[in-house]
């Protein structure tokens, strides 16, 4: 680790290494496009262009980054109280199937209840999908990566049954199509526009969840619960945190947010129906995969994670303008945005490491108190211990008492 | 019903449920090495996709299925290299790289298979192997001793890795770099060595896994494994880490997934209903991992990256 960094030099390289992590998969990109025999260069302005290059663009790129930063807070209030949240596209599936269904036997009501009324039943959807296996990690000790990923796939193949089945449009029976998809949902229940003809309250309500999060996290006992078991569950306990509970509800918020997530989707959309291909990607755009890394692009805090999302939608929107341009197959998109998963979360532990180095230096020096706020729950405080340090005796410690 | 359960259709679903529980055999028994050493690696469908690719890919050029197995294997240890330099050096979440990984791999196949291929084309499929004298047994012959020989291998590596982990110096190295790093560590055991090597035969057996995948079906196309790399992975939780327990669960899959199919062209599940029987696989998962959870424990040090002095 070099040494001659002041604590600000330091926090703002700790916050730039997601990004320059997101420029590298990009550059491993370009060697790609080379390969397929376009122009990497030319590749690379149409993506900047299509995701920054004028008002429509702006507004394509808002709307795409609208879901992840649903996503990404949801994974922000997950990780924080170090539960790892890989079903947010189940999560979503359900909050778009509880909105819709809501939205289909609800009867006539104006749009002033009829919106908020599908975007709770959406809400409630993702909660039960995230409920499911936060209680089974909390009460059974089932590991949330794996139910997570298994509910994924129950959620896709309901999504699919309910389509082709009891929800689909009667129109497409008749006509004998049978394209697995809704009718028009009631237009009562369109989320209102706020300017042209397609910028919807949406992305403004996701930015209020983040906002609102900030304040649970930091300002409310329950947001400190939630840390502190985070932190640690062992003195989270000892604390008298009901710990059990509170990891079972970190899933539950962190699925209600990919449910309303869902919910946006489909009553955003332009055909405001809820339609699929037979893939949870079909219809969530690979959100729930993505919200986990705009989440860490922002440093797993909900008010970073509002640009860390309008940078990840660009890179998506800018990345189909790419795909038309230089006329490579899609697939190369979903490639490319694996490899920025990657890098990303491989970098994260240096930009943890980073901020832990700083707060151990401030607390030697005796400027603030121990413990910076800003630790990632994803790596240790002690990672950058020098070795030699005998931390036995506290790992036995809190071996597990369960 | 009464037609389901006759002799001759319950044969052949047996065979079958043989036939389509081998690549998550494979796949889960690779997968079990990284995680006996502590490493997660969720990346194992993207593994067995672009393992799948390529294997298809080498059949179709070569029409030497024995080739593609071996394509399938080197992409496989590649792609297990990098993880390994992902998840034990850079010691990334590995909760999270292994979607990364799974998205290149999604992304990967279906764009190579779009440039180098585009429309699919059927390949060569591995030649059945009758066994001498077994394969002549009634019932049991047809549903035991007429496959290809990757399968008879395939069920063969399970008490070599049964060996290989509970008798061997290498397999006591893996236990105790899964269970207490710090101690292995402290004997000289190189931690991220072992861990390395777990990932390297973790992703080769994806690679194999996707490559018998494709040659079996004799076909290649986007998303061919249809998530057949999580269900290996929630295999090893299934078998509780054990070889043995792994094939079983593995089993258990290939049957449920047999038995759909075949009720499903007899159309004794009525087509309307056909996405709800698709559930079947993961509801049993999660099921069978509160059951697991309950008896058995992951190694200590599952998802944990090693840093000495810690």
């Amino acid at each position: 680790m070099s040494i001659n960094l002041n604590n600000r030099q330091r926090r703002i390289l700790a916050y730039s290494i997601p990004v320059l992590a997101v420029f590298a998969a990009l550059l491993f990109g370009a060697v790609m496009l080379v390969l397929l025999g376009a122009n990497p260069v030319e590749g690379y302005s149409e993506m900047f262009i299509g995701a920054f290059g004028s008002g429509n663009a702006l507004i394509a790129t808002i709307l795409k980054a609208t879901p992840l930063l649903f996503v990404g807070t949801g994974i922000v209030i997950a990780f924080r109280a170090n539960v790892i949240n890989i079903g947010a596209e189940g999560q979503m599936v359900l909050g778009g199937l509880f909105a819709t269904i809501a939205a289909l036997y609800l009867p006539e009501m104006p749009s002033i209840i009829m919106v908020p009324a599908v975007l709770i039943a959406g809400l409630a959807g993702g909660a039960l999908w995230g409920w499911i296996p936060g209680a089974l990690k909390a009460y059974y000790r089932v590991n949330e990566i794996l139910s997570t990923i298994m509910l994924n796939i129950v959620a896709v193949q309901l999504m699919s049954y309910l389509l082709r089945g009891p929800l689909i449009d009667p129109a497409e029976i008749e006509r004998g199509t049978r394209i697995p998809q809704t009718e028009r949902l009631v237009e009562s229940a369109d989320l209102p526009i706020i300017f042209g003809d397609r910028f919807h309250i949406g992305p403004l309500i996701a930015v209020l969840c983040a906002i609102a999060t900030y304040y649970l996290l930091w300002r409310t006992p329950l947001g400190y619960r939630l840390r502190a078991v985070g932190l640690s569950e062992h003195a989270a306990r000892y604390a008298g945190i009901p710990v059990r509970r509170t990891i079972a509800l970190a899933l539950t918020m962190s699925g209600a947010l990919a449910g309303l997530a869902g919910a946006v989707l489909v009553f955003g959309s332009e055909s405001h129906r809820m339609v699929t291909d037979g893939s949870t990607v079909g219809f969530t755009g690979s959100a729930g995969f993505n919200g986990i890394v705009a989440a860490l692009l922002g440093g797993l805090h909900p008010i970073w994670t509002i640009p860390a999302s309008f940078l990840f939608g660009g890179l998506i929107v800018g990345g189909q303008a790419l795909q038309r341009a230089v006329q490579v197959p899609s697939a190369l998109i979903v490639a490319l945005n694996g490899l920025v998963v990657v890098f990303v979360v491989a970098a994260d532990r240096y930009r943890v490491r980073l901020l832990s180095t700083e707060g151990r230096e401030e607390a030697a020096e005796g400027e603030s108190p121990p413990g910076g706020e800003e630790e990632s729950s994803l790596g240790s405080v002690y990672d950058a211990a020098p070795r030699g340090t005998d931390s036995y005796g506290q790992d036995e410690f809190g071996d597990d008492p369960r | 019903m009464s037609e389901v359960f006759t002799t001759a259709v319950m044969v052949a679903v047996v065979a079958s449920a043989i036939r389509l529980a081998v690549p998550l055999l494979l796949a889960a028994l690779g997968e079990t090495f990284g995680q006996r050493s502590g490493v997660l690696n969720l990346g194992v469908d993207g593994i067995m996709l672009l393992g799948a690719f390529t294997g298809y890919y080498a059949v179709l050029k070569t029409d030497n299925v024995w080739l593609g197995l071996l394509a399938g294997a080197i992409v496989g240890l590649v792609l297990g290299l990098a993880s390994a330099v992902i998840a034990v050096t850079l010691k990334a979440e590995q909760g999270i790289s292994g979607i990364g990984v799974y998205l290149f791999g999604l992304g990967m196949s279906d764009l190579l298979f779009q440039k180098l291929v585009g429309t699919p084309i059927p390949i060569d499929q591995f030649p059945a192997v009758d066994i001498p004298v077994l394969s002549d047994i009634p019932y049991i012959g047809e549903m035991f001793f007429q496959h290809s020989l990757v399968i008879y291998l395939a069920f063969l590596s399970i008490p070599v890795a049964t060996f290989v982990i509970n008798r061997t110096t290498f397999g006591m190295k893996i236990r105790a770099v899964g269970e207490y790093p710090d101690a292995a560590d402290t004997l000289g055991v190189s931690v991220a060595g072992v861990r390395y090597a777990t990932e390297i035969i973790g992703g080769t057996l994806a690679g194999i896994a996707g490559a018998v995948l494709a040659i079996t079906l004799g076909i290649f196309q986007q998303n061919l494994t249809n998530g057949a790399g999580f269900i290996a992975i929630a295999l090893v939780y299934f078998g509780a880490w054990r070889p043995t327990g792994i094939m079983l669960g593995a089993l258990l899959f290939g049957f449920v997934n047999a038995l759909v199919l075949e009720l499903k062209t007899l159309e004794i599940i009525p087509r309307d209903l056909s996405n709800i029987a698709a559930m079947a696989p993961a509801i049993i998962t999660i099921l069978a991992l509160v059951f697991v959870a309950r008896r058995f424990r992951a190694p200590s040090a599952l998802t944990k990256p090693f840093t000495r002095g810690k």
